[in-house]
């Protein structure tokens, strides 16, 4: 029971892990809280979590229908509803868990924690709403299946949970990043919505991969979300939407870069959270 | 048991002008030079030692009080303990579970309800969901909230507030819990029994506790040990009697306070600070002994940043155990004297009477803060300063302290009940009665 604890400049690494696993349920707990608070005071409370997706897809769908954009045979709402779907998690996780150290800077400076738990949190709660809006996607699914468009499920669609689980590490290290760099530097504040805003645009939520020129493409898929988007499509849509293997190979290169830098960098600022915040 | 060696804490004090901040500066020294923009960054500021060459031992089942003036680097170490800031050089080593209270309700969500803060505040202490359900029951009984469990904690007043929050992290079984001054909020009968709670954490189940307050009389009454710290230093450790009085004897040992450093540029919050405070004497002199017959003042000078509605100044003379005898706002006197119009510098002036305060020693808190709400300044023990006696009605007496703290003439009447006439007559009957 009696555990030895050691406090030296640099701290322990060893210990450290042992401590996000000791505090695990501080990440429920995080998430539970943000979670509760969000729509307290709200009319419709948690029916939020359902009609943003809702409301996003009509805008996108019109946007759509006015720009004539090809959706690969597949009918407007279930494409961009498709494409939503993991670009609304990523810009969300990304906001919220940037934002979050800063937000809880009282406890960052009065409590001692792992502090990845905060940003982790963030990434969690959001992608509780991703689960939420995946539902309300499958019953679209369901119910375009048995009026107008009627589809099967393509076979790869066992891969989904791979590019579910690439969305979430991509989200989670593009977090820490930010979380981190805001600490010192509160310009990230104005910098992530005009990057979240802007990304939308970049990152193959309105159009097809394939409409963009083939020397580009490349370079264009070093933006993760885009072969992510493209796998969710592959996975939930099949027929027209195709996976580009060098991109999606690309992505998952980007995406581990992005985590394993952002751990780094993050428990290298972390030491001094405390005193910057 | 705890052992701290050698340790010191570094902080940069920036001195970075306003517009060079933030991520442009950071950008533009490495366009410069990319290779060298650390160690530039570095020299461009100036060391402050928070903490120096801090060494000593704390025991198992020890209440150790750690005393110093405001900047001493208590909350610094306290900090580095809780392991909320890393130490600079120096190690330290806890045997058992640490548990910090550095402020009240940390992590509190004032729109969640006292059940779940209870759940939340747990879990950022450290405890577990299971641990929280055994101890619930005991957390509601210690904070006597049962009633407002189901209420938002931003409907509490400020004393539920604070029990509640000392009842989770008193509830939180560690080997080694860490208190900041945080019972300062709360009504007497509840500092009361938090310290009992305290004791019994550290007597009946050798559990080990690190206790700042500038209470003197509250670390008196709890701990055994203590250390004293200076501008980061440790003055001195040991037996707790020893440690106060080596704090008192190296309290101000002049009459005149001035604020080291001058204070920066505006800051964009209000504030207020105290630049100059001077005790004097009757005759205008400063002097730490006072005579007894005779009146003495305390002149404070202060700068105000912003216009503000509420500013109230306050003393407080306590004696040399911490035990207060008096407090006195300016508002007492004059409840229009609250608002500053405009800002600058300001002096302000309160006179204790003669004959009051008994031949001993005292200090003296002096603060700035809104009449409700915010502290500005708050300088703890600024002075302390011996009442002389220089013979009174009360000389008499040996130990002034024992017949009380201050003295006060009260008008007595003595006269027989009955007039004297009537009085002769009883005792000529009861006389004759009796044989």
């Amino acid at each position: 029971m009696a555990q030895h604890l050691k406090i030296e400049a640099g701290g322990g690494e060893r210990q450290y892990w042992h401590d996000v696993w000791r505090y695990r349920e501080l990440f429920y707990f995080l998430a539970w809280r943000d979670f509760l608070v969000r729509y307290k005071q709200t009319f419709v409370g948690v029916a939020w979590s359902l009609i943003r997706p809702v409301l996003m897809m009509f805008a996108l769908t019109l946007v759509g229908k006015i720009g004539r954009l090809p959706t690969g045979g597949v009918p407007g709402p279930l494409f961009f509803f498709c494409g939503m779907l993991p670009w609304q998690f990523f810009s969300t996780a990304l906001s919220e868990s940037g934002n979050s150290l800063v937000n809880n800077a009282n406890l960052v400076a009065k409590v001692y924690f792992p502090r990845l738990v905060v940003p982790a949190s963030s990434v969690i709660i959001s992608f509780v709403d991703f689960v939420i809006a995946a539902v309300l996607l499958f019953g679209m699914m369901i119910g375009y299946h048995f009026t107008q468009y009627h589809f099967n499920l393509p076979p790869q669609i066992i891969y989904l949970p791979c590019f579910v689980v690439l969305i979430f590490a991509a989200s989670l290290g593009a977090g820490i990043w930010v979380a981190a760099l805001m600490v010192e530097y509160r310009d990230f504040r104005f910098i992530m919505p005009f990057v979240i805003q802007f990304g939308i645009f970049i990152s193959s939520v309105l159009t097809m991969t394939s409409s963009v020129p083939a020397h580009w493409r490349l370079l264009y898929s070093l933006n993760p979300v885009v072969g992510i988007i493209d796998g969710f499509r592959w996975c939930l849509l099949g027929g027209e939407n195709v996976i580009y293997w060098p991109g999606l190979v690309a992505s998952v290169l980007v995406v581990t870069l992005l985590l394993t830098t952002g751990l780094w960098h993050f428990r290298k600022m972390e030491r001094t959270f405390a005193d910057n915040i | 048991m705890i052992t701290v060696e050698n340790l010191s804490k570094r902080y940069f004090i920036g001195h970075r002008n306003a517009q060079g901040e933030g991520l442009r500066h950071a950008l533009e020294g490495w366009l410069r030079n990319p290779w060298r923009r650390w160690q530039q960054q570095r020299t461009a500021k100036e060391e402050f030692w928070a903490l120096q060459d801090v060494s000593f031992a704390v025991k198992t089942g020890e209440v150790m009080g750690i005393i110093g003036r405001n900047g001493a680097g208590k909350s610094t170490l306290l900090k580095i303990l809780s392991r909320i800031s890393e130490p600079t050089t120096g190690q330290i080593h806890i045997q058992g579970r640490v548990a910090s209270l550095l402020e009240v309700g940390t992590g509190f969500h004032a729109e969640l309800t006292g059940r779940e803060n209870i759940f939340l505040n747990g879990a950022i202490l450290g405890m577990t969901r299971k641990e929280i359900r055994r101890k619930f029951d005991e957390i509601v009984a210690f904070s006597e909230i049962e009633k407002f469990l189901d209420t938002p904690v931003k409907r509490y007043s400020s004393g539920m507030y604070v029990r509640l929050a000392f009842a989770v992290a008193a509830h939180l079984e560690p080997e080694v819990l860490i208190v900041d001054e945080v019972l300062a909020v709360g009504d007497a009968q509840f500092q009361k029994k938090c310290i009992g709670k305290m004791q019994d954490v550290a007597a009946k189940e050798g559990r080990t506790v690190l206790f700042v307050s500038h209470n003197m009389g509250s670390i008196i009454q709890f701990c055994n040990q203590g250390i004293l710290l200076e501008k980061g230093r440790m003055v001195t450790h040991g037996p707790i009697e020893a440690v106060i009085k080596t704090y008192l004897s190296t309290a101000s040992k002049n009459a005149t306070w001035h604020r080291a450093g001058k204070t920066s540029a505006p800051p964009s919050r209000p504030s207020v600070s105290f630049t100059r405070i001077e005790l004097c004497d009757a005759t205008g002199t400063p002097s730490l002994e006072l005579d007894v017959r005779k009146h003495f003042s305390v002149h404070m000078e202060y700068e105000v940043s912003h216009p503000l509605k509420a500013l109230e100044l306050g003393i407080r003379i306590l004696t040399a155990d911490g035990t207060p005898v008096l407090t006195s706002i300016v508002s007492d006197a004059n409840p229009h004297a609250l608002t500053v119009e405009k800002c600058g510098a300001y002096r302000a002036t309160v006179t204790v009477p003669g004959m009051f305060l008994m031949p001993g020693s005292y200090l003296m808190n002096v603060v700035a803060h809104l009449s409700v709400g915010e502290v500005f300044d708050f300088l703890p023990g600024v002075f302390s300063f011996t009442i002389l006696d220089t013979g009174t009605n009360y000389t008499k007496y040996h130990h002034n302290h024992l017949i009380g703290v201050v003295m006060k003439m009260l008008p007595w009447r003595d006269e027989p009940i009955l007039p004297q006439p009537a009085w002769d007559l009883i005792q000529q009957a009861e006389s004759a009665t009796t044989f």
